[in-house]
């Protein structure tokens, strides 16, 4: 090899064994247990290699409805989020008095303990046989009949779950898409009012073109986030969620792993290159589609 | 289109420590423009020529006065319905577009009665591209293009809409010295082939001499003078003009007139007629200088710069303000760069005086 090649072999090197150590070399491990049937990980044994492990996990209810929940919770919370998150921005950056405060509002959900927020949701959502709850309270109010959110039916929990999903990654979105908008060149703006450009053709012509890149960031990252949701589901609906029906797949890899039902170390390894797939999958759907509506 | 400011002024709100006062960025701006004219505003930064374009614009909203265009009062009118096209210093033009997208998004703004078929659309664009000459580049990107082609587009851009009036803010000040040349020749030729009324701002003196069918000077929101560049550059009405206009710049002496006598420190310069006996200002260009052996001008010579068809004697004086004396003399004269003394004797249309206190021009009958 040629010395000067070396060299920045030599400069690669620390990068390098990190990555493979704690990145790639997992990876590859967690593809081999996938495939081994059995694996135990005390005895380091297993019985055989085949596709079994897949076959059961892709069997398994409880999968399947982890599965679906995961799927719903990407599909609904990533569009409603992100533009929720656009519309504020949009209206922050419009106003001027008292803009910092609202700004300091919209950001405080992100500094706060994602277990406390929990909390404080099950306490809003909660039916007790002491208490309806608040939210239950003003439901009643409007004249409607008491929804049990956290053991009641799918889509009161689904709801429940959803609602504090975009309520929890809301703010970081919100900073993000304010200071792309800020960043706009205001003579955009005054070229465009010259030529009397209508507000919402400067909205999609002008404002979306400019903060895209910023905008299909918060996209990407918000599929991958929510398909990896999990500890939003255990703060509302607790350790137990195969009960609550509640389960996402990064939390039925946790069951397999250490769960009541858990040590199949195994199925938790072909659930997570299941998931893994799929995330690559979505995620090279997102770049093949920004290539045409995302402008750097 | 005529346009005609009446009392033309705009105040901001103070802000920090001086929020009590307000800032004055145009002060009772009154002026005709007449029909079909280059005008260029000129004044250093802060002197109220953005401002004052973007009043007439309708970006910005006058505290005070009237805009007409012809006889409409347009002051209240948003910027669309003026009939303007402005050219960004910065250009403006939408990263994310074509060339052609960028020429025609005026357009697609057109509503009502206004509207165009896309074919109309198309036909105006490719006529505005011919006028800047543009065609090849319509379906490129912005980032694509070098400062002067973007800077064409933007003027494109602005004249599709075939305004009454055209706008420029600073147009040159994003290209290189060549270019900028060449570019404020095509604006000239633009505009004479099109008989738009255009306004545009600049700094560079030489930019809006070169150009301007008027010159407005300005001076912290204050007009200074309004005139051809040649009569304003010979005839300022005051030392700050004066010092504005020309390149290099004006030569400004602290002297005084004792007995009909421009007398600068011990040399006894010029006879100025029957002035009083004062103290004055007194600035010549340099081209005002003339190498003369006997002449009554005693400078003490620091270098010689050779500019090709000119040299540029650099000197200094006693009586002088700046830190050195600049003459321009012709490249056939012989100057001995080893000698310390330089004799002068001054050209009397080239100097002009000046009140000491006021800096009102002094006229001269000599």
């Amino acid at each position: 090899m040629e010395k000067r090649s070396m060299k920045g072999w030599l400069y690669l090197l620390p990068a390098i064994l990190f990555l493979g150590f704690f990145m790639v070399y997992p990876l590859i491990d967690v593809f081999i247990y996938s495939f081994e049937e059995g694996y135990n990980s005390a005895s380091q044994t297993y019985y055989g290699v085949g596709p079994y492990n897949y076959s059961y996990v892709l069997h398994d209810p409880y999968f399947l409805q982890a599965l679906k929940n995961t799927f719903l919770l990407v599909v609904i919370t990533v569009p409603v989020s992100t533009g929720l998150a656009l519309l504020i921005s949009v209206g922050l950056s419009s106003i001027r008095p008292l803009r910092k405060l609202y700004q300091t509002v919209f950001f405080l959900p992100y500094v706060t303990n994602t277990l406390a927020v929990g909390l404080v949701f099950m306490i809003l959502f909660k039916k007790t046989a002491y208490t309806d709850g608040l939210v239950n309270l003003v439901i009643h109010w409007f004249g409607g009949s008491t929804i049990d959110f956290i053991d009641g039916p799918y889509w009161a929990k689904l709801f429940v779950l959803c609602f504090y999903t975009i309520w929890v990654v809301m703010p970081f979105k919100i900073l993000i898409l304010t200071s792309a908008l800020a960043s706009v060149n205001q003579n955009y703006y005054n070229a465009a009012r010259v030529d009397g450009t209508s507000r919402l053709r400067i909205f999609v012509r002008i404002t979306l073109p400019m903060i895209s890149p910023m905008l299909f960031y918060l996209i990407i990252t918000g599929f991958i986030g929510a398909f990896k949701a999990y500890s939003d589901a255990v703060a509302l609906f607790g350790t137990n969620l195969n009960a609550a029906e509640m389960n996402t797949i990064v939390g039925y890899i946790y069951d397999m792993l250490y769960g009541d039902s858990g040590g199949y170390p195994s199925y938790a390894s072909a659930a997570a290159i299941l998931l893994f797939v799929i995330v690559l999958t979505i995620t090279c759907i997102n770049l093949l589609v920004s290539k045409k509506h995302v402008h750097y | 289109m005529k346009i005609t400011l009446e009392h033309l002024t705009k105040t901001f709100p103070g802000r920090g420590r001086k929020a009590q006062e307000v800032e004055t960025a145009v002060s009772d701006f009154t002026f005709e423009i007449p029909d079909g004219k280059l005008i260029g505003l000129l004044g250093p930064s802060g002197c109220g020529k953005s401002t004052t374009l973007n009043m007439i614009c309708g970006l910005l909203k006058p505290t005070g006065g009237r805009i007409r265009f012809g006889e409409t009062d347009v002051t209240d009118l948003p910027p669309e319905r003026r009939g303007v096209g402005m050219v960004f210093q910065n250009y403006a033009l939408y990263p994310h577009l074509t060339v052609r997208q960028n020429i025609l998004f005026p357009l697609q703004n057109l509503k009502g009665k206004d509207k165009l078929s896309k074919g109309e659309m198309a036909h105006r664009a490719d006529e505005a591209a011919r006028l800047v000459q543009i065609e090849e580049l319509m379906d490129r990107k912005p980032a694509e293009l070098s400062g002067g082609q973007q800077q064409r587009v933007a003027i494109a851009r602005a004249l599709v809409k075939m305004p009454h009036v055209l706008l420029l803010d600073e147009p040159l000040s994003n290209l290189d010295a060549r270019l900028r040349l060449q570019t404020r020749e095509e604006i000239r030729k633009i505009q004479r082939a099109t008989g738009i009324t255009t306004i545009f701002v600049t700094h560079d003196q030489e930019e809006a001499m070169s150009i301007s069918d008027l010159i407005v000077v300005m001076k912290k929101g204050v007009v200074q003078q309004i005139g051809a560049p040649q009569y304003v550059y010979d005839n300022p009405v005051n030392l700050f003009v004066a010092r504005f206009l020309g390149t290099p710049p004006i030569n400004v002496f602290a002297g005084a007139i004792r007995g009909g006598v421009l007398c600068l420190g011990d040399d006894r310069v010029l006879p100025v007629g029957n002035l009083p006996d004062q103290e004055v200002w007194a600035a010549i260009r340099p081209e005002g200088f003339v190498l003369d052996e006997h002449g009554p001008l005693r400078c003490r010579l620091s270098g010689i710069e050779v500019m090709g068809r000119d040299i540029s004697v650099v000197s200094t004086h006693e009586s002088f303000t700046g830190t050195a004396i600049r003459s321009i003399i012709n490249a056939d004269s012989q100057v001995d760069p080893a000698s310390a003394l330089v004799r002068f004797s001054v050209k009397p249309q080239k100097l002009l005086l000046f009140n000491k206190e006021t800096e009102e021009r002094i006229p001269v009958r000599g």
